[in-house]
């Protein structure tokens, strides 16, 4: 049996795999279809402090392999999810992970320390970097400075450990993750979607009705890999691997590149036993190969090839 | 709620752009409710990406029927499949039209437009076996477009049609057709399913009459078991309208809970 847990120093999952915020609703959403034990974990939807509306429909379009997505982060907000969902997430033997939203630097700050006082959290998840929320100027991802101010506050606020999701919208995020490394964020995680959008030419108009939205899924898997291996040969901080992952092999190279873990969104969407038949895959490799511990083929590719 | 991905396609029936699936998938099939429906995985590779949602038509023991037309990438590839593919699926899903036994020995006046006759089929039959005086109207373009005609009759339901070009039945919209036989047949309850403008216009209809209907609405879903927030409308429920998802909260809504988007110019 090949030992499948990852130690990212300030938490440990039981495998690599863990479903992306977003694509995995509140978490209860899968449980008809797969033992959520099983995961790594789980980052929940994002969480703004109140109750959000998010944008009007249509907020989905579709291209070849991929998915745009312009939901606009509509959620419960945090009074509802400590009172209605964490109680039946708690229960669940898994890491639960909560992805933090926010309108303003101290919306932020507030959030983590509503959740703060609760058990059942093992960190946050910070999302600086969502391309739907439409406010000139605050998406802290797109500068080093901003996103260094928003993490730095972050860590303030919170007793839990802050992982940092990044944009890939950005000229170079290298420069980004060492902004939140140097802020003092635990973990880095990435990527978000891509800024992208569909036209309906029937209609001579934009497909979703937020004109904008991000796109995810295969087609965007070998950007976000690139992405990952530059991150991850720079930061010393942890690196979680999202983008487009829908199969072991997806997950495999991500580990590779350097990540000590995934994240899998879209594929849960259209299957949602997505995750556990990609741990299934990681541990036949492994099996395959020998491998007695999933931790040592991490970065493999990168310290072949950099050196 | 489960997943099959060896759902058998039994028969499959064709009229123009229009098909019938009757898919053998017995856990589904069992559990399934009226005004459910089901996701099924169109493409084996990644285009289109999502899985598509279709009302359950009928159930009989083990096997359960999806009536679609095509209209799109996705629907395209699925009428390529043939009888004895197998087709991965999802369901059922969603919350369907509520039924209780007070419809007894009352009456029920069902709406479909074009495709939306879909789940009216299913829910017929639940209703004449808990002993409710059923009449279906069935509405569409052109005669081509009302090919569960056949069907209906040989199974002796009482159906009104109508056509927009009058080449069969009423001459108009089904929703026209409706207010007529809305006071001929004085309904106790109302079910719809069919395009915005038309369940809009039930919706008016019966908001002076004071008879609840039951609408099944349809939209584009990304997941279609509440993960994504992609399918949402504007539901009104007490005094907040709010962006509601369609396949976990519906399809099916009462008529004066469903806030309609303003015209399209």
């Amino acid at each position: 049996m090949t030992d499948l847990s990852v130690d990212l120093g300030f938490l440990k999952f039981k495998n690599p795999v863990l479903a992306a915020s977003g694509t995995f609703g509140y978490g209860l959403e899968f449980i008809p279809f797969i033992d959520l034990e099983k995961l790594g974990g789980i980052v929940v939807k994002g969480l703004y402090f109140s109750p959000r509306e998010g944008n009007p429909p249509p907020r989905l379009a579709e291209s070849p392999s991929g998915l745009i997505n312009a939901i606009g982060l509509q959620g419960v907000g945090v009074q509802k999810f400590v009172q209605e969902i964490l109680p039946r997430l708690k229960k669940i033997k898994t890491a639960v992970i909560v992805n933090v939203c926010g309108e303003s630097e101290e919306e932020y700050a507030q959030v983590m320390d509503f959740l703060s006082q609760e058990q059942g959290i093992f960190g946050f998840e910070l999302n600086i970097s969502c391309p739907n929320v439409k406010k000139n100027g605050l998406c802290p991802a797109l500068s080093p400075e901003s996103t260094y101010a928003v993490v730095k506050l972050a860590k303030s606020s919170s007793r839990l450990p802050v992982i940092t999701k990044l944009s890939p919208n950005v000229t170079d995020i290298v420069e980004i993750a060492l902004a939140a490394q140097e802020a003092g964020s635990d973990g880095i995680s990435l990527v978000n979607t891509f800024l992208a959008m569909a036209i309906d030419v029937e209609k001579g108009r934009p497909t979703l009705a937020n004109i904008f939205g991000g796109l995810s899924g295969p087609a965007i898997k070998p950007i976000a890999l690139r992405m990952v291996f530059q991150v991850a040969s720079a930061v010393k901080i942890p690196v979680i691997g999202i983008g487009g992952i829908f199969s072991g092999n997806d997950a495999l190279e991500f580990l590779m590149a350097g990540a000590k873990a995934v994240e899998v969104g879209t594929a849960n969407l259209i299957e949602p036993e997505a995750t556990i038949k990609i741990i299934q895959e990681i541990e036949g490799y492994c099996q395959r190969k020998g491998i007695e511990k999933i931790e040592g083929i991490i970065g493999t590719a990168r310290t072949s090839t950099s050196r | 709620m489960v997943k099959d991905s060896r759902a058998l396609i039994v028969r499959k029936q064709t009229w123009d752009n229009y098909f019938l699936f009757t898919i053998e998938s017995s856990e589904i099939a069992q559990e399934a409710q009226p005004g459910q429906f089901i996701m099924v995985r169109v493409s084996e590779n990644y285009h289109p990406l999502l899985r598509r949602p279709f009302s359950i038509h009928s159930r009989y023991k083990n096997l359960l029927e999806i009536f679609f037309q095509v209209s799109g990438l996705g629907t395209a590839l699925l009428a390529k499949k043939k009888q004895s593919d197998r087709l991965d699926i999802l369901g059922p899903l969603g919350k369907g039209f509520h039924l209780d036994n007070n419809l007894k020995d009352k009456s029920s006046l069902l709406v479909g437009g074009g495709r939306g006759i879909a789940p009216l089929y299913f829910l017929a039959q639940e209703l004449q076996s808990l002993g409710t005086k059923t009449k279906i109207l069935y509405g569409g373009k052109s005669l081509v477009d009302l090919p569960l005609r056949e069907k209906f009759e040989n199974d002796g339901l009482d159906v009104a049609y109508s056509t927009d070009d009058g080449s069969f039945g009423f001459k108009g919209l089904v929703s026209s057709l409706f207010e007529k036989e809305l006071y001929r047949f004085a309904p106790a309850s109302i079910f719809a399913c069919g395009p915005e403008a038309m369940m809009k216009k039930i919706a008016l209809i019966v908001e002076s009459e004071k008879i609840p209907a039951q609408l099944s609405l349809e939209s584009q879903m990304g997941c279609g078991f509440g993960a994504c927030w992609g399918c949402v409308k504007k539901i009104k429920r007490g005094n907040q309208e709010s962006w509601t998802k369609i396949c976990e909260e519906g399809p099916v809504f009462l008529s004066g809970e469903v806030v309609w988007p303003e015209e399209e110019k």
